[in-house]
This record gives structure tokens, C-alpha cells and sequence, in this order.
């Protein structure tokens, strides 16, 4: 109330003073007001579409300019956990404006899927509601979230498909990689779908080892496993002279007592022999060949190139490492060295036993042993061995007496492609990013610090990138993929045949080679069907002198040497179990493969499918080389087999290269009349 | 009068400084007269990864003996080479690897040495890089198409080129394939040769390839063209 008593005097006019406190104040709140405005007038967004309605308008494509809608565009996929806004800038995604454009202006290249219903960042990385070029791609190194580098690309489709895919192969190389260079024997790699990678490789038991080789052999091998061996699995532990004596002395040390006893080594061969030796040599070097060791097994040639697979070990060198009483051994049974040894128990007689352990003992390479002596295994060197071999995890690969298998060995890798770059150490001078980081430890694991107990493995720069590619793969978003979005890969079963037939192919090792019912190589045809397929007669032949039905190829299977009852023992067990549905009496009148469906079905053969150019029915006039000789077929075939495989092959092979004609039922029959015709005696006429 | 000459001295220094941290420019022991391809063009690699062979050139003088220690540098758009440039080494050659770009598609490399009159000598090399669809092609071909599309014979896979008549025409063969619109090769694959007037020896491929996989192996087909594939129609670009 007092304030009406004494009013302060008004004034009409403000100072000077004020009025300037006033218009500044007012001007920064204008500035500051503008700059939200003004930020988003000048972003690079904007820009990036006034260009492209700007080139849109040059190439008069007014539909495309008055049906644009300028602005944020962003695809939200809640299920995926996608916010992009990438179509922000890149807004020639679907190649509306015809015509080549650098960047942000691309067209997005053909791929399989829908972009809408993917978005961008499940593939590419980086972050997605970005609205900035910076902060979109990259910002800094450490940056969490970069743009993933073109070459890993097919991490992204390997977070929903993790099975092999024929666009990928990057990424089915890596997987394979992971399964087959011995990295799931420490490392957990569980996939989305709950599958964990199971090792492909074949790590050589150490229990009875003194029987198979020698302490200065190991030695050497463990110093440099690739010097023996140029594609050896087997990583280099960098080990010291000292370390590798130790260990050497050591798995010598817990072997199993040898078993050979002394007149087992003398063979026919050993003996020197001076006559006929260049004969042996040939002698054996057919021997190895006629064998098919070349299928399983390299030899470096005489240009220094390795020819052979990759299944076995090379032996190049193998006169050097192996014990000349064990590798008799082994030749003449090496599932009773190994049960679960992948080379099949060939029936070798006592002569071919010592061409072959000659011409084998022959390959040898003094070099690659030790120059000096080693130090003598006392028990002080045994335990420090023995200690080694427990830390550097030997045991998760091999099995050794007295040292188990570690469990939990290495980290997991389940998500190893979405690891905090803040809980990652870095090796000097490399680049901050979660890709860098992956194919540094691929490439040197030790270079990221002392103590570190991963190994150096051998691989090129090509399967360091599918190796990255196969771990990117293996990221948080995967592990979070909505399950009805995963596809799982083809799982393997533990098929295995019953009865004395299984026993017999547990011998030969048959799965080493054929996949039956989703257990086996992929080198040989798949025997799942095969009891359908094939005839009797011709079965029972091929078993006992297995013939090559393709004309150029080299490679066929191995003659066993079976004896009259093994052959009836497996020919009955493949033509009674390896049948399919479908092939049975009712599914084909034989009755109509006659003589005019079999002149009908010749003219389809040569004029209107010109089957001669894959294969050759006739030796005189046809020359195909790619599919098996047919001039016998009517001798291996089933009728109904033919009839359903001319059909659709892939169902009955998915491997197969046998196009499908789409042939008529009475095509299919003409032509299989025809082929039943054809029974030359095998081999007949070439 | 002092103060005027430090600052002056310390702009030396900072300007001398300056020039010392800037990348130095390799300076070639010697010039050459010819700069030649010794191995590492044309070949296929998946987009943003590495050849599998380096480039080599060499570089020779006027009188066709490789020169030692002339200087080399590698040019091509999206490329990196490591290094982008370097002397020629004891053989007289240079060897880089080749990281390709992110685009599918032909890449040239640019080969370049200087000449002793201040002019060079250059040298354009060839790569292809596949994207998806290219790559899934190259599967496709892998599998169905190179037995008898392709006239190399390996002891795995023994070709089957010379055997037909006529004779395929091998992917590569640009001066012949490029004449071919899309849609005549799309249908030829599909319907196969008889269908549409060629030889029967073609098969029909529809009813065992995707029509995805067909266009795939397509432009398979127009990336490894040679001379390369031009895509008709008005050529638009920035």
C-alpha cells in the first residue's frame, strides 16, 4: 500500500543505457532463436536434395521432381530394431533418376531383398537416425558405430543365414575357416539360432605317439609346423628352443608303450636290394596312384607346387617323421591306430604293403630335423614340458595322457562382432575399428601385448578377410534377430550304418568320401538313394573293380581289395537300405520301353536336347565330356531311376549339373527306352 | 629492431618446419623411356577387397633394359595401392597391391613413370570388381556355365570347348556377347538354344535356375566383357 502513497515518478523516456542492454539482449535472443532454423536451412541433407531435384529437373523429369517429398525419410522397422534415415541423402536408392551418379546419388546395387523391409544398417552399419554425413558414416576413430568396409559386407547377410549361400562366398569361406583351421576347438561360436560350430579338422591323437614318430621330429615340427608342412594346420606357438625340447620330451614321455614288437620291422623291402630298384620305384609310384592317396593326400612336385587334397596330411616329407614299423602299421590298418581316423582300412597284401611304405619312407627331407643333438629328456625337462603343453591348451586340440582338455580356454565369440571398441586393448599404431581389431589378431595375435596365448596361424590376406567376415557375423543384432528370420544351416546328422554292413563301412571309411543321410564328405556322389538307383550286377562289379564313369575325370575311388563276401555283404545293404520313396514297380510302365519309344527317344538324344554334348552314348561319333559315359547305362541304371532323374535331377542330387529340360512324362520315357538300349560291356569301345 | 628479427626467424623456422611435414615426394634415382605390364591385370575380385595377385610393371629404357631405380606411381579412381608409389626395384619392376573401390565394374589402373624430358610414360590396366549379383553370378557359372563356356582345362575339370559345334562363346568375348540385348541372352539361358534358332547344345535353364539367378549370371557376363559392356540408352552422370 505505501507503493500507492509514495509512486515512484514514472519516467516517459528510458536511458540510453537501457535501450542498449535492451537491443543487445534482443539481438542475441534472435541470433539464438535463428540458429535452430538455420541449422536445419543449411544441413548437409537439404543440400543433398536441392541437388538432386536440381539434376532431376536438368534431365526434365518433372514427374520425379513433383512427386518428390523433400524432407526427413526415415524407415522404422521395430521387429529389426531399425531407425534409417540413410534415405535422407541417398535418395536415388530405387534408381528413379536413370543415369550413373557418385554418391549420395547411387543406385543401390541388385540385392535379394526388399530395402524397406531391411533398411540400411542391418547390413552397412553406422548409425541410422543420423541426419549429419559425419555422424551417420563415422565420426572419429573409436567411433561405435562406423559404416562397415565394403570387403566384410557379407557379415551383414550372415546374420540371418548361416547356412552356405552361393552369393556369399566371403563369408562361407570364413565359416569354414573357423570350423576347419581348429579356432571352435577353443573358442565358443554359437550362432543365432542356438547352433554351435563344430570342429571340421582332425587333430592327430598324441597318446601313442612314440610309436609314430620321433623327439627330434616333434621338436622341429612344433617350432614350425609350415616348414613341414606348407598347408599344416597346425599354428606356430613361437615356441623357444628350451620350450620345444621340453615339450617334445614330454609328449614322448606320456605316450603309451609302443606295442610293435622288433621282427615286425623287418619288411621285404627294407632290405637293400640292388636289383630291379628303379622298377619298385615305378611299381610304387602306380601303387600310390592307383590308390588314390593323391585324392586325400599332396605331395609337393618338382615345381615346388602342391598337386593332392587337402583331406590327410601332405607328404612331401613324410620319410622324415614317421617311424618305418608304424607306417607298415598303418597301411595295413589305420583304424586300428585311430578309430576315428577319416583314411579307410585298404586291403593291402604283404608286397604292395612294402612298395608302398618304401616309396613313402623315400620322401624324406633331413633338413627340417634338428642340426644339434637335443638336450636329454631328464624329469626336471618332462615337467616343464608337461606344464607348457597344460598352459598353451595343446590339450583342447589333442588327445594327451594326463592332461585334460581345458575348458573354457579362449573367449567366446558368440557376439564377438558387436565388442565395445571401450573394452578393446589395441595393438600400437593400428586403426581404431572393431573390423581392424579383428583381422589384426587374426593376423598376428601376440603383437597385441606379452603373455597373450593365441597362436599364429598360417592364412592368406584373403582368408583373413573371410575370417573377419564369418566373426562380424556374429553380432549383437543377430543374437537379437526376431527367430522366425533365421535361417539355420543344413544340420549334419550322426548317420551311421547298422549290422555287419556298418562295421564294413566303418573299415572303408566310406563317409570319409559319400554323404549318406546327412552324415559324409562331399567328394564322392551321395549314396542316400543309392539302392534305387544303381543295379545289382553292376554294383557288385564296380565294388570289386571300382571304374571311372566319367571320361576326363582322374579321380575315382580306390580299389579296396574286398573279398567275394564283403562285396555281397555291401551290395545288399546299399540296394536293400539306400532306397527312396517313390521307386518302386508302380511308378513306371515298363511295359511302353520298347523298341519305337526307343527310336523315339534316340531323336530327342541328339536332335532336340543334344544330350551328346554333356555325354556320350556312342564312342565312334559323340564327344561329351562333362556328365558319365552312357554307352553301358542300360547295365548300371535302373529304369525307374532314369525315368525320375531325367525328370528333376536336383531333387535326387543337389549338387548335380544336370540341367532340368522340363521334360514331358512321355519324353522322359522315350528317352529312358532309349537309354536302356545302351549296354555296352563297360569300358567297351574307347 | 629485436623483436622484429625473431619473429622474423621463427617464421623461418615455422615455414621450414612446414615443408619438412608435408608428405615428401619420392624423387626417381633414374628415368625411364617405357613403362611395361609384367602380370597382375584383369583379373576379379569382389567389390572394396584386394586382388589376389599384385600388379607388376616394369620399367624399361630407350634401350628395352629394365631401369633401376625409376620412379613409379599408380593412379585409378577408388582404387588403393600400397604403395601408390616407388622406385623400381633391382629387376627393374614395381610391385603393389590393389584394394579395389565399392562400385561393381570395370576399374582402370593407371601406370605412370617420368621421362627424363619432363614428360612420362603411362600405362592403363584393367580389373573388374563383382557386387552381389556379379559374384552370385560367378557362382552360377561356376557351376552350370564354365564346362563348356570356358575353353581352360584343369585335371579337376576338364573342359568341354572343344568338343561342340558350334562353339560356345566364351564370357569374355565382349565383341560378340555386347551385341546381345539383355533380354535375348535372359531368354536364350531360360529357353535354351533350339528354342530360339541357336544350337540345341545350349540347354534350357529354366526350369533349374532361379529367373534371379539367370539375371545374375547375366550381368556376370557384362562385367567380365571384353572389350567391356556399354548399357544402352542415354548416359546420364555427375
Amino acid at each position: 500500500m505505501s507503493d500507492e502513497k509514495n509512486p515512484v515518478p514514472l519516467r516517459s523516456r528510458p536511458l540510453l543505457r537501457e535501450l542498449m542492454i535492451f537491443g543487445v539482449v534482443s539481438f542475441v535472443l534472435l541470433i539464438s532463436l535463428a540458429i535452430a532454423p538455420s541449422k536445419n536451412y543449411f544441413s548437409d541433407w537439404r543440400h543433398h536434395q536441392n541437388t538432386f531435384l536440381k539434376m532431376a529437373s536438368q534431365r526434365q523429369n518433372g514427374t520425379l521432381v513433383r512427386s518428390f517429398q523433400g524432407g526427413i525419410h526415415q524407415t522404422w522397422i521395430p521387429k529389426l530394431g531399425v531407425v534409417d534415415r540413410c534415405e535422407t541423402c541417398h535418395v536415388n536408392m530405387t534408381g528413379a533418376l536413370e543415369g550413373s551418379y557418385s554418391q549420395p546419388y547411387r543406385k543401390h546395387p541388385p540385392i535379394p531383398h526388399n530395402l524397406d523391409e531391411f533398411g540400411c544398417t542391418v547390413c552397412h552399419r553406422g548409425q541410422g537416425v543420423a541426419t549429419s554425413v559425419e555422424g551417420a558414416h563415422y565420426a572419429s576413430e573409436s567411433w561405435e558405430q562406423p559404416l562397415l568396409p565394403a570387403r566384410y559386407l557379407e557379415s551383414g547377410c550372415g546374420q540371418c543365414h548361416l547356412g552356405e549361400m552361393e552369393g556369399t562366398p566371403r563369408l562361407n569361406e570364413g565359416r569354414q575357416l573357423l570350423a576347419n583351421m581348429g579356432c571352435v576347438h577353443c573358442h565358443n561360436v554359437t550362432q543365432p539360432d542356438g547352433n554351435i560350430l563344430k570342429p571340421t579338422d582332425d587333430p592327430p591323437l598324441l597318446t601313442r605317439i612314440a610309436e609314430k614318430t620321433t623327439r627330434e621330429w616333434i621338436y622341429a615340427w612344433i617350432k614350425n609346423p609350415q616348414a613341414y608342412a606348407a598347408q599344416a594346420t597346425m599354428p606356430n606357438f613361437s615356441l623357444s628352443d628350451q620350450d620345444a625340447a621340453d615339450i617334445s620330451a614330454f609328449l614322448i614321455s606320456q605316450s603309451n608303450p609302443s606295442t610293435t614288437s622288433a621282427d615286425e620291422t623287418s619288411l621285404p623291402a627294407a632290405k637293400a636290394d640292388a636289383s630291379g630298384v628303379d622298377k619298385k620305384a615305378t611299381e610304387a609310384a602306380t601303387l600310390y596312384g592307383a590308390s588314390f592317396c593323391s585324392s586325400c593326400h599332396a605331395v609337393q612336385n618338382a615345381a615346388g607346387n602342391l598337386v593332392g587334397g587337402t583331406v590327410g596330411p601332405e607328404l612331401t616329407r613324410v620319410g622324415t617323421k614317421v617311424n618305418p614299423a608304424w607306417l607298415q602299421r598303418w597301411l595295413s590298418n589305420p583304424p586300428e591306430y585311430d578309430p576315428v581316423t577319416r583314411m579307410p582300412h585298404y586291403r593291402f597284401d604283404g608286397k604292395q604293403l612294402a612298395l608302398l611304405q618304401g616309396f613313402l619312407l623315400a620322401k624324406k627331407d633331413d633338413d627340417f630335423l634338428p642340426k644339434a643333438p637335443l638336450p636329454a629328456a631328464s624329469g626336471e625337462s618332462i615337467a616343464r614340458g608337461k606344464k607348457l603343453v597344460t598352459e598353451d591348451g595343446c590339450a583342447a586340440c589333442h588327445q594327451i595322457n594326463g592332461v585334460k582338455a581345458p575348458q573354457n580356454f579362449a573367449p567366446s565369440l558368440a557376439r564377438v562382432g558387436s565388442r565395445a571398441l571401450a573394452q578393446v586393448v589395441f595393438a600400437p599404431g593400428m586403426k581404431h575399428t572393431l573390423p581392424d581389431y579383428l583381422a589384426g589378431k587374426i593376423r598376428d595375435p601376440r603383437s597385441f601385448g606379452p603373455g597373450l596365448k593365441m597362436p599364429k596361424f598360417t592364412l592368406t590376406d584373403q582368408q583373413m578377410d573371410s575370417l573377419t567376415t564369418a566373426l562380424l557375423a556374429q553380432s549383437d543384432r543377430a543374437a537379437g534377430m526376431p527367430q522366425e528370420m533365421i535361417i539355420s544351416a543344413a544340420r549334419t546328422t550322426d548317420y551311421h550304418a547298422g549290422g555287419d554292413a556298418g562295421r564294413l563301412m566303418e573299415d572303408l571309411k566310406c563317409l570319409s568320401c559319400h554323404m549318406i543321410n546327412g552324415n559324409g564328405g562331399d567328394m564322392a556322389p551321395e549314396l542316400t538313394r543309392e539302392g534305387s538307383s544303381v543295379q545289382r550286377a553292376w554294383l557288385e562289379e564296380f565294388l570289386k573293380n571300382p571304374n571311372t564313369l566319367r571320361p576326363a575325370l582322374i579321380r575315382r575311388m580306390p580299389k579296396f581289395n574286398l573279398t567275394p563276401a564283403e562285396t555281397k555283404i555291401l551290395s545288399d545293404y546299399i540296394l536293400g537300405a539306400y532306397q527312396a520313396p517313390g521307386f518302386d514297380s508302380a511308378t513306371l510302365d515298363q511295359s511302353k520301353l520298347n523298341a519305337d519309344a526307343a527310336s523315339r527317344g534316340k531323336q530327342l538324344f541328339y536332335s532336340k536336347y543334344g544330350c551328346q554334348s554333356c555325354h556320350i552314348a556312342d564312342y565312334k561319333n559323340d564327344k561329351g565330356y562333362v556328365g558319365p559315359a552312357l554307352t553301358s547305362v542300360g547295365r548300371r541304371l535302373t529304369p525307374v531311376w532314369t525315368y525320375k532323374w531325367l525328370k528333376d535331377p536336383a531333387t535326387l542330387r543337389p549338387r548335380t549339373l544336370m540341367p532340368n529340360f522340363g521334360l514331358k512324362d512321355d519324353e522322359a520315357r522315350d528317352l529312358t527306352a532309349f537309354l536302356m538300349t545302351l549296354k555296352a560291356a563297360q569300358g567297351g569301345g574307347k | 629492431m629485436k623483436r622484429l628479427q625473431i619473429t622474423i626467424i621463427a617464421m623461418a623456422v615455422l615455414i621450414a618446419g612446414c615443408k619438412q611435414s608435408a608428405t615428401p615426394a619420392l624423387q626417381p634415382a633414374k628415368y625411364g623411356a617405357k613403362i611395361t605390364e609384367v602380370g597382375g591385370s584383369k583379373q576379379v575380385a569382389q567389390v572394396g577387397s584386394g586382388l589376389a595377385q599384385p600388379v607388376v610393371v616394369q620399367v624399361n629404357g630407350a634401350d628395352g633394359n629394365p631401369v633401376v631405380g625409376a620412379l613409379v606411381a599408380f593412379h585409378g579412381e577408388g582404387v588403393q595401392f600400397n604403395p601408390a608409389q616407388a622406385l623400381t626395384d633391382a629387376s627393374g619392376q614395381v610391385t603393389a597391391a590393389v584394394q579395389l573401390g565399392f562400385n561393381a565394374g570395370d576399374y582402370q589402373i593407371v601406370a605412370e613413370t617420368p621421362k627424363s624430358g619432363g614428360s612420362s610414360d603411362s600405362l592403363t590396366l584393367h580389373e573388374t570388381a563383382l557386387g552381389y549379383e556379379q559374384t552370385l553370378g560367378q557362382a552360377v557359372n561356376a557351376k552350370y556355365c564354365i564346362r563348356c563356356h570356358d575353353n581352360e582345362s584343369t585335371p579337376e575339370r576338364v573342359s568341354n570347348f572343344d568338343n561342340l559345334s558350334p562353339a560356345p562363346h566364351l564370357f569374355t568375348d565382349g565383341a560378340t556377347l555386347n551385341r546381345v540385348s539383355d533380354a535375348d541372352l535372359t531368354s536364350l539361358i531360360a529357353h535354351g538354344g533350339a528354342a530360339l534358332g541357336k544350337s540345341p547344345q545350349m540347354p534350357a535353364y529354366s526350369s533349374t535356375l532361379k529367373p534371379a539367378e539367370i539375371k545374375a549370371v547375366v550381368a556376370y557376363m557384362r562385367t567380365v566383357a571384353d572389350p567391356p559392356y556399354q548399357a544402352p540408352g542415354v548416359k546420364y552422370g555427375k
